[in-house]
């Protein structure tokens, strides 16, 4: 009899922990499937587009070439003797970007590089809502002007989700967007 | 009463319920690093299935993917969801083995090189996930390359920007075909040799989980992946910014924080997060005891110790004192985590031996040498009075025995019960006592890995020196307990204490009966 009893109790316990490793394996691969996918990431609000201002642009020469006085030639080592020193840093960029008169962006950047001789990399992206927007941009890429450089001004619609990308090629005549 | 943090507390009642389910074999708490590697292997699997039919080209990445999720389902979107979910899954098993090491102290003293580099193995892991979304180029692995691509625009010796390869149309096939090599070979290369460095300082690794455990975690991961399959954004599209997506946040955590707080600042979170983590063990620094000491004179090169060592800090090398012997140990004191357990290796730990002399052994603790512990367990059984004679040989990591006040109970602690030579139980029956009662941490869960473990099988004789089968074992009780078990030890005690009275009783009625015959 008290065989039997201990029996059965080994078998309920044999089920009791079979039942409580199911338990267990449901609730891990529960939260390895809920945290997977959810909660959902909201990257932008009902109705925001994205403008992304994305170019890279060497600036201009920060001062003007000089022509070298034979004494200073004759300080150099002759096969260091170059007539003309032009200086290799570039300037500041400078660049403003206003959304129906708001200013939305705004970059001041150092040529990057020991020289400071490289061109610049922008990269800044902006949440907008979506909707009918008066976009200017003007920018600075010479220390010796004062003012704007290049300008730009233009009406944009834009769709939930859209990203309007705000871009800058010298050669096309300036800021163009698509 | 010793004080027990919270936390540990906290994770020892859910080990002691996780070998209510699992059994101490195949609790998943205690073999989280083995998990984590059977993980590894699903994913390394499915991902060779995966690579099969996977276009590495920007145009043909989706479609591909798509083909094995959707016209493939049976088997290509049973790989691809169990490959995804393998990869959560050892994500969830890393992090709470970093929890466990933590809420059990075991990250400091000479357990600094395992944690310091077992933090950045997580990165490398995470790395390895964001580069495998990044692969489907969908939604997702587009808004995972634009943020990536932020993250290292960010850093000052990367020139140009990365980020713009995003925004228009230049994306080219090369750049992608560049992504897939990173994920299917530099990353897990990487991963690999991370793994090794972080187990370097260990003998005996264990990296296959226990059969169970693995049978149950695969049926589990493949029901998930049937039940839920693992499915993808709608395609990537340059022009685009997906408004909701759903995030795997086991991997892609990091990302809203650049959203939020610019990629600079998340740079110097997670940096100063991780190198926080990695400082930990000195943060205060736990002293470890002086490293253990080798006596030639008492040493025949026997080897023993150095397969015991948990810890690879003894070596075998040839002799230099002359002796008859080939070879004699030598302890790396950096690695030694003064455990003990080659103490209780050693065949001349014998306390039988030399019994009126100073009692040396081959290798020994110079903080408690197998003399002092002779000492001691002597100390103790001629203080034992009452009808149940019994000495507590017990872990110090395990149990708090500091309330034990009992006239006929007296208590030995040890740093390791791997420390005691399976000789000390003989002896002190031998000495007069009627019962020796073990205690250690639980099993499969020693506080230095094989303590308990290289113990029962010096008592089950699979394991040198070995407990004689002179020694009663009807009178030996070993008791596997974690510091929050204090009742539970009280009422084995107890328990022992009567069933020792009951055989001293049945010894004294037997005796006089043999004498009259």
């Amino acid at each position: 009899m008290k065989k039997g009893l201990r029996s059965l109790s080994l078998r309920m316990n044999k089920v009791l922990r079979y039942g409580l490793q199911v338990f267990n394996y449901t609730l891990f691969i529960g939260v390895v499937w809920y945290f997977s996918i959810k909660p959902p990431y909201h990257q932008l609000e009902d109705n925001e587009a994205v403008i992304t201002l994305s170019f890279a642009h060497a600036t201009k020469i920060r001062g003007a070439c000089r022509q070298l006085t034979q004494e200073e030639l004759m300080k150099l080592a002759p096969n260091m003797r170059l007539s003309v020193d032009c200086p290799r840093e570039r300037s500041t960029l400078m660049l403003e970007l206003y959304l129906d008169g708001k200013l939305l962006t705004k970059a001041e950047v150092e040529p990057p590089g020991i020289h400071n001789d490289q061109s610049i990399n922008l990269f800044q992206r902006s949440k907008v809502s979506a909707g009918e927007h008066q976009l200017r941009v003007w920018m600075n890429d010479d220390v010796n002007v004062k003012g704007p450089t290049y300008q730009y001004e233009q009406t944009i619609i834009l769709k939930p989700e859209q990203q309007l990308l705000v871009n800058f090629d010298a050669s096309s005549g300036g800021f163009f967007t698509h | 009463m010793r004080y027990i943090n919270p936390i540990k507390r906290a994770y020892l009642g859910i080990e002691a319920w996780f070998n209510i389910a699992f059994g101490s074999e195949c609790n998943p708490l205690y073999n989280l690093g083995r998990l984590a590697f059977f993980f590894f292997w699903i994913v390394f699997i499915s991902g060779l299935y995966l690579f099969i039919f996977f276009d590495t080209s920007i145009s043909g990445a989706y479609a591909s993917v798509e083909y094995m999720t959707h016209e493939q389902w049976y088997i290509g979107g049973v790989m691809r969801s169990l490959h995804r979910y393998a990869s959560d899954a050892a994500v969830i098993v890393i992090l709470l083995h970093m929890l466990r090491e933590f809420a059990l102290g075991r990250y400091k003293g000479f357990r600094w090189f395992s944690w310091v580099t077992g933090v950045p193995t997580l990165w490398f892991v995470i790395t390895l996930g964001i580069t495998g979304y990044w692969l489907v180029w969908d939604e997702l692995g587009l808004y995972v390359a634009m943020l990536s691509s932020q993250l290292i625009d960010v850093l000052p010796f990367i020139p140009g920007s990365m980020a713009r390869n995003f925004v228009g149309e230049q994306l080219s096939d090369r750049f992608f075909t560049l992504m897939a090599f990173l994920h299917f070979l530099g990353q897990p290369l990487l991963l690999i040799f991370a793994l090794w460095i972080h187990v370097k300082r260990l003998s005996l690794v264990k990296i296959s989980a226990p059969k169970g455990l693995a049978i149950g975690s695969f049926i589990a991961l493949l029901a998930l992946s049937l039940v839920a399959p693992a499915v993808s954004h709608k395609p990537a599209e340059m022009g685009q910014v997906t408004a909701v997506l759903n995030l795997d946040w086991f991997y892609l955590n990091v990302y809203p924080l650049i959203d939020n707080i610019t990629a600079g600042w998340t740079w110097v979170l997670t940096l100063s997060i991780t190198l926080f983590l990695m400082l930990l063990p000195w943060l205060p620094p736990k002293k470890t005891g002086p490293a253990a000491e080798v006596h030639l004179d008492h040493c025949n090169g026997c080897e023993q110790c150095a397969e015991d060592c948990p810890y690879d800090a003894i070596s075998v090398q040839a002799r230099t004192d002359g002796a008859k012997f080939e070879n004699e140990v030598k302890v790396n004191t950096h690695l030694c985590a003064a455990c003990g357990i080659c103490v209780g290796s050693c065949p001349s730990s014998n306390p039988f031996r030399q019994k009126n002399e100073l009692l040396v052994t081959g290798i020994d603790m110079p903080q408690m040498p197998i003399n002092e512990v002779r000492d001691r367990v002597n100390e103790a059984i001629a203080k034992i009075k009452g009808d149940s004679k019994i000495i507590v040989l017990g872990c110090e990591n395990a149990l708090d025995f500091s309330r034990i006040e009992a006239p006929d109970l007296q208590v030995v602690s040890l740093f390791c019960i791997g420390m005691m030579p399976a000789t000390l139980v003989e002896y002190a029956l031998a000495n007069g006592v009627d019962g020796v009662f073990i205690t250690g941490c639980r099993t499969g869960d020693c506080y230095y890995r094989y303590g308990n473990v290289w113990m029962d099988q010096r008592f089950d004789g699979s394991r040198q020196p070995i407990l004689r089968q002179r020694a009663d074992r009807a009178r030996i009780k070993v008791f596997r307990a974690a510091a929050t078990d204090s009742k539970s030890l009280y009422q084995e005690l107890t328990e022992f204490q009567n069933h020792i009275k009951k055989l001293n009783n049945e010894e004294g009625a037997a005796q006089p009966e043999s004498a009259h015959e």
